[in-house]
């Protein structure tokens, strides 16, 4: 049955997505710089990971960090709501600034940054709870919701915006786990939208998913852009070329190459870049 | 002699191992290769059917040669000479044979005695050498069949294996059978208790005065066995230990996986751990000579009347001793909660607290049940410490300041001293026994699905 459901998007998927890139393409530029690394150096122990890194991402379109395995695109992406914190042995530095103000700052509460920053991971990870409680959680422990019924709109909206809320309706007290790979994603994704976030992080959002489901959540990625910073890290050139106005290509730790994704793909100025997009190493 | 006899089997058997594989490696002129199976296999095989059957032959024989002999000698005693004797009294007389022909003789035995005893004692001589004799020739058979069979083609590995595995089934039974057997004993013994006593009083009675006359004209109470009270002493000191160890258990298994720096970790854990090896005997004195005068000073002061063997005494010293229990366990169940939960969470703006309690206590839970339940069952079946600790007179209170009583203990006091094992004092002893029994194994059952359950979750 899911296959059924599912199956249907995948044909128009690609058109829209060409279409809106085309207009966005154009403007890009005139979005404002949402997110902008500045002089980035990290330190995992005795080894560095990334190596003076300045990167703008823009309000409302998708960033894509490309680069071959260990190259730190995904160290750079958990710099952004700084879950590296919680990493021992784990040196920072640098500033980042969302909308101007360093989130490296002292009196930067993590905790509070990560309510305005939120981070779909590479494998789907529920909690153990039910569907409903599992996107509550968020607007739950940030007191997002004053009343039942305001929760309970949260959670309906937050899962209509992941494109899930159909498909989950009638089992919102079933555990997060029963849901199929994808759905379990689009499940994190709503989870991670409940707190209306600025910024959404994505760490390889679909490696670990069939084609199919896939397209989905590339499809909401592109909906989601319209009030969304988007910053995504992936394996797969062609998605990056399909979700993303602007394309960083990262290499051995350094940002080789930043540019509209039109351009990185077609015509790269780096010559590790072309290597690397026409797929003659990594 | 037995000794001797298992000794030379064992080196028979070692020997045709040595021999088999000789034989095997000249079937083929040395060249090992075109054996089926290695050199070693066929010796193993041949060893086993040297020493396995001759063994197992032996320690039927010992089973059976006993009271084998008796009855022949019953048989052979002059006829009339049991006649009208009960079991008892025929007892009493083999086993004063018995001692006549071990050469304890005390007072003249009769001549129809002094006989049986000569034949007894001229047929365990031929029973043992027979025994000798046939182990023995059943071991060579075992070798000139076993040996027989060595070719380039004979699949010695595979029997060989067979053998082992048949041998581990054999281990593995043995420990069931175990199990078994006390179950069924303990059936017995409460099923002939349940004859004296009715159920209905056993499980519902309030009283519990087990001290009943075992000899003529002494002055004791009638006897009444309600073992409510006990369940209830049981149940409330398994409730103070349960409520002393969760806490400390799960708080310590959190700062352990969560805060602890790895260094910490490993110094702390392990001496948790060793709460878990002191012997429960120390425990009784830690509760006996430490807890309970201290409580009951402590009483004293803010006064309240403390009894010196109080149920808190005794449920908080047994709660330290099943600390390990609850901490490693959990321990174990949050470690195992994958680390994507944890990031999931503390990415959507969740402190370390909140993540803790809303996400990783939740996940682990059925781990942590299933500690808990081991615990529960620890703690009702624990001994010695309530034995030194807790009361004795069975009284029906909640209060946990007065001396209460609890299954175990009953059951040591029940059986130590004189008695008898066919009145209803000792046999209630069974009846407690067996309750005790299938609470703890229900108890463990439910454990272990509880936690099986919950390590197929995440893979």
């Amino acid at each position: 049955m899911d296959a059924k459901v599912e199956a249907q998007p995948t044909v128009r998927v690609q058109a829209p997505v060409v279409a809106a890139k085309k207009r966005d393409e154009a403007s890009a530029a005139q979005h404002d710089v949402k997110l902008a690394a500045g002089g980035v150096n990290l330190w995992y122990g005795e080894k560095q990971a990334l190596f003076d890194v300045n990167l703008e991402m823009f309000d409302r379109s998708v960033t894509a960090l490309i680069g071959p395995s260990g190259c730190g695109k995904s160290t750079f992406l958990r710099c952004l709501d700084r879950m590296n914190d919680v990493i021992d042995g784990c040196r920072f530095e640098g500033e980042i600034r969302l909308d101007g103000d360093d989130i490296y700052a002292p009196k930067v509460d993590p905790v509070q940054l990560r309510a305005r920053v939120g981070m779909v991971f590479q494998k789907p990870n529920p909690f153990p709870k039910s569907i409903f409680e599992n996107v509550a959680y968020g607007p739950r422990i940030h007191g997002l919701a004053t009343s039942k019924s305001d929760l309970e709109e949260i959670v309906i909206n937050s899962l209509t915006k992941a494109g899930l809320y159909e498909e989950v309706k009638d089992r919102l007290d079933d555990s997060g786990i029963s849901l199929s790979g994808g759905q379990q994603q689009r499940l994190c994704i709503a989870r991670a939208i409940s707190v209306n976030p600025e910024v959404l992080l994505m760490d390889e959002p679909c490696s670990a998913l069939d084609p199919i489901a896939t397209a989905k959540i590339e499809t909401l990625m592109d909906e989601l852009r319209d009030s969304l910073c988007i910053v995504i890290v992936t394996h797969s050139m062609q998605q990056a070329a399909r979700v993303s106005q602007r394309t960083a290509f990262f290499h051995l730790g350094k940002l080789v190459e930043v540019d509209e994704t039109s351009q990185i793909f077609t015509n790269p100025t780096d010559v590790r870049t072309q290597d690397y997009v026409t797929g003659r190493f990594g | 002699m037995l000794g001797y006899v298992l000794l030379l089997l064992i080196g028979l058997a070692v020997v045709s191992y040595f021999f088999a594989r000789r034989r095997a490696i000249a079937a083929v002129q040395g060249k090992e290769h075109e054996l089926h199976s290695r050199p070693s296999y066929h010796g193993a095989y041949v060893a086993a059917w040297v020493g396995i059957p001759s063994v197992l032959l032996v320690l039927v024989w010992l089973l059976l040669q006993g009271p084998v002999i008796d009855s022949l000698l019953l048989w052979s005693l002059p006829i009339g000479t049991t006649d009208g004797m009960s079991d008892g009294q025929i007892d009493l007389l083999l086993s004063e044979i018995r001692s006549v022909a071990a050469g304890n003789i005390f007072g003249e035995p009769s001549p129809v005695v002094q006989e049986a005893a000569e034949r007894y004692q001229s047929w365990k001589f031929i029973a043992r050498w027979a025994m000798a004799g046939v182990a023995m020739s059943v071991a060579l058979v075992g070798l000139i069949l076993a040996s027989g069979r060595i070719s380039p083609e004979f699949r010695a590995r595979h029997g060989a294996e067979r053998i082992l595995s048949g041998l581990m089934i054999a281990c593995s039974l043995i420990a069931i059978l175990t199990t078994l057997g006390i179950v069924l004993s303990l059936l017995i013994e409460a099923l002939r208790f349940f004859d004296r006593v009715s159920p209905v009083e056993f499980f519902f009675g309030l009283n519990w005065e087990p001290q009943i006359p075992i000899r003529e004209g002494q002055v004791t109470a009638g006897g009444a066995f309600g073992a409510i009270p006990v369940f209830a002493g049981t149940l409330l000191i398994a409730l103070i230990a349960m409520a002393v160890a969760t806490p400390i258990g799960l708080y310590s298994a959190v700062y352990l996986t969560e805060y602890a720096h790895p260094k910490v970790r490993a110094v702390i854990k392990p001496v948790l751990e060793l709460l878990a090896g002191i012997p429960t005997v120390v425990y009784g004195f830690f509760a006996v000579l430490t807890v309970a005068p201290a409580l009951r000073q402590f009483g004293e002061t803010i006064g309240v009347p403390i009894a010196p063997n109080s149920a808190l005494a005794a449920g908080a010293v047994m709660g330290i001793m099943i600390i390990p229990f609850i901490s490693s366990l959990s321990d174990d169940a949050i470690a195992a909660v994958p680390r994507a939960m944890r990031d999931g969470s503390y990415a959507m703006g969740a402190t370390k607290g909140e993540t803790i309690t809303k996400v990783l206590l939740p996940a682990a839970l059925p781990g942590i049940m299933g500690g808990v339940l081991l615990a529960v069952s620890r703690a009702i079946g624990e001994t010695m410490i309530v034995v030194m600790a807790a009361g004795i007179i069975a009284s029906l209170t909640a209060n946990p300041l007065k001396p209460v009583t609890t299954v175990t203990v009953q059951i040591v006091t029940l059986l130590i001293g004189d008695s008898e094992f066919d009145n209803p004092k000792t046999l209630s002893a069974f009846a407690l026994g067996l309750v005790l029994f299938l609470v703890t194994l229900a108890l463990n059952v439910l454990a272990l699905h509880i936690v099986r359950k919950y390590r197929e979750q995440y893979e």
